[in-house]
């Protein structure tokens, strides 16, 4: 027994030391840091204060922007990703359906950071904007808009709401849809009875992802944002990397896990509820 | 409302459901060819045959869930070819019991009767679970999650789920395939009890064919997309019509030949080595077609001297069965069979050993001469 202990604690030891070092050890600092003082020329002072808490209201529009526009980008891509994995799961063939998810993962091939330039382009002046006008259709500002951070991260995020819903309706018993025919149900109350309820668990997993991700974002509304529409992401790379003030900060960032752990609370609840008490739903 | 006129004894001969010349093609292949069948008011009929027969198409023609490319399907004198498997009164037992694993066990059985509009109310749903739930033996699980249940356990509760919507017909699609032995032969008679019981004109599909045998009250036994022959257990052990029932239901031995003579009530076939075996053949053959003689064990005596039809035998091995005793015997020109052997013609004959010279015999009608296919 002694021996099999050791040898477990071997093989988890490397894992243990990277989460130990690269999680729990920064998320101390930073908790630590957060009742802190910002130095005269920056960086952290020990102190112990709530100020940073009381002040976070400095930063309402980031924590307002990424509590709308990421809840409203994961609907969006859920809203848009269900038909698609529905389509490419039960509607397909099965030499097309490998076809079309390669087409979903190509865009992953190229840096989010190009494909966010393209959009500069395509919801700037000279883009989409202009076609517009020359339909007669006026001349829209679209480029750092919410409305351009929106489209960005539901271009951006799409793919990763698709996979969770596809492959749980891809794993869904075709046979359950047939016993429910058998049983006088017509299609469309067959897919509110039965696909819908046993595709939750991917829906959740592609909400849960997508919105974790958003929540901590900060490329897309930088790029598409142009500074007007900014995160709690682009705060924090404010607050750390321009005006030093790595209290405040770490305040902002501790707020920030706060919420996430609200979410990923409510996720396991809900995905526990519609299992129907069966413990083996994760969060993947 | 037609009904109403016709008088009592004609609605009750009328078959339930009908397949008239159904056929089914996916493209070149072909997975039913040209069904007739008519299925009576209430009775047991099995669907017997191996894996890719056209039994599970049959049965789901009759579901709904296949059209058929030609042909009809027949309802209560309907035809139903393009009613929907949801507009049906027909409820199927899957393979592997299709349940809904989100819902509870009541709420798996009540599913059908919540898809009926107008919907009945919830009291009437529930008195109507509790009732099916009685009726496979399982009151008080409705609560209960469909994954707690054991195998036996989810087959009865597929079961209820069918029958509580009370439809014309309830398709079994190879039902036990999942159980063990015990429970299964424990479900069989379960399942046989309540179709009396209900009097649900029940449809089984089986590959297995002593559970069609001791379940069915009539056996359609298929192959190659085809119905072979439909009949009692009884008349389809007794006259096969063809080789592959005689093979497929109970055991028998074969002896291929060439028929040579016709006479009233008896067919010659010529055997290995000039050896002739007379029998019944239950379908014309004519003279000089090739044919197989089909002698049951049972129906082969074996004795230490000859009488009637008989072969000289050596004993090569035997099998105690309890109340029979089975024979392997060669005979140098018939090759090896089987001849079973009661205890009470043990008793008097004596036992044999292997090693054992001994001769076997069997009365004139015992042979049938079947075509070979």
């Amino acid at each position: 027994m002694q021996r099999r202990d050791l040898k477990t604690w071997l093989f988890l030891a490397p894992a243990g030391a990277w989460f130990l070092c690269m999680l729990v050890l920064p998320l101390i600092v930073v908790f630590v840091f957060s009742f802190g003082e910002r130095g005269a020329a920056g960086g952290y002072v020990p102190a112990f204060t709530f100020d940073n808490f009381l002040n976070l209201g400095a930063r309402w529009a980031a924590f307002k922007n990424t509590l709308i526009l990421a809840p409203l980008g994961t609907l969006i891509c859920l809203l848009i990703a269900y038909p698609l994995a529905y389509f490419l799961a039960l509607r397909t063939s099965p030499r097309w359906r490998t076809v079309l998810l390669i087409l979903v993962i190509v865009p992953f091939w190229t840096s989010i950071l190009i494909r966010s330039y393209a959009w500069i382009y395509l919801l700037g002046g000279q883009g989409i904007p202009s076609l517009l006008n020359a339909l007669g259709l006026g001349n829209p500002r679209l480029i750092n808009t919410p409305f351009a951070v929106l489209v960005g991260i539901v271009y951006g995020y799409l793919p990763l709401m698709v996979f969770p819903i596809y492959v749980a309706l891809e794993r869904l018993d075709k046979r359950l849809l047939e016993a429910s025919s058998d049983l006088g149900s017509p299609p469309w109350r067959s897919f509110l009875q039965v696909t819908l309820p046993l595709s939750m668990p991917g829906v959740a997993t592609g909400c849960m992802l997508v919105f974790i991700l958003l929540m901590g974002e900060f490329l897309i509304p930088a790029m598409l944002g142009g500074g007007k529409v900014f995160f709690i992401g682009n705060a924090l790379v404010d607050l750390f990397l321009q005006s030093r003030n790595w209290a405040f900060g770490s305040a902002v960032a501790v707020a920030l896990v706060l919420v996430m752990l609200v979410t990923v609370a409510a996720y396991l609840h809900f995905t526990r509820r519609w299992a129907g008490g069966r413990d083996d739903v994760s969060l993947m | 409302m037609e009904s109403n006129l016709k008088p009592f004894s004609e609605t009750q001969a009328a078959p339930i459901a009908e397949l008239r010349g159904a056929s089914k093609h996916y493209g070149a292949v072909v997975a039913a060819e040209g069904l007739n069948l008519a299925i009576r008011r209430g009775e047991f009929l099995s669907f017997l045959g191996p894996s890719g027969c056209g039994k599970t198409t049959a049965l789901r023609m009759l579901a709904g869930f296949e059209t058929p490319t030609s042909g009809d399907i027949l309802l209560d004198g309907q035809r139903v070819n393009d009613v929907p498997p949801h507009q049906r009164p027909v409820n199927m037992v899957f393979q592997h019991y299709a349940l809904f694993p989100h819902l509870t066990v009541a709420q798996n059985i009540g599913y059908g009767l919540r898809q009926r509009r107008p919907r009945p109310p919830e009291t009437e749903i529930a008195r109507a679970v509790d009732q099916a739930l009685e009726t496979v033996r399982m009151p008080g699980f409705g609560p209960r999650r469909i994954w707690e249940m054991s195998g036996g356990q989810q087959q009865r509760v597929a079961l209820a789920r069918a029958i509580v919507n009370q439809p014309k017909l309830l398709l079994l699609d190879e039902p036990m395939a999942a159980l063990d032995k015990k429970l299964r032969r424990e479900m069989q008679i379960e399942l046989q009890t309540l179709q009396r019981q209900l009097g649900i004109t029940f449809i089984l599909v089986t590959h297995d064919q002593e559970e069609a045998l001791s379940m069915s009250d009539r056996i359609c036994i298929m192959r190659g997309g085809r119905i072979v022959q439909v009949g009692s257990p009884r008349e389809l052990y007794d006259r096969p019509t063809t080789r592959y029932v005689a093979d497929f239901v109970g055991k028998s031995n074969f002896f291929a030949g060439k028929v040579t003579k016709v006479a009233a009530g008896r067919t010659e076939l010529a055997v290995a080595a000039g050896r002739q075996i007379a029998g019944v053949a239950p379908v014309d053959i004519a003279v000089g077609q090739t044919a197989t003689a089909s002698l049951r064990p049972e129906q082969i005596a074996l004795s230490r001297e000859t009488a009637g039809q008989t072969v000289p035998v050596e004993v090569i091995n035997r099998i105690f069965l309890g109340e029979h005793t089975e024979y392997l015997v060669r005979n140098i020109d018939l090759g090896d069979f089987l001849v079973l052997v009661s205890r009470q013609a043990e008793a008097s004959e004596g036992g044999f050993e292997p090693g054992d010279q001994a001769f076997a015999s069997w009365t004139d009608g015992a042979a049938l001469i079947l075509s070979d296919d």
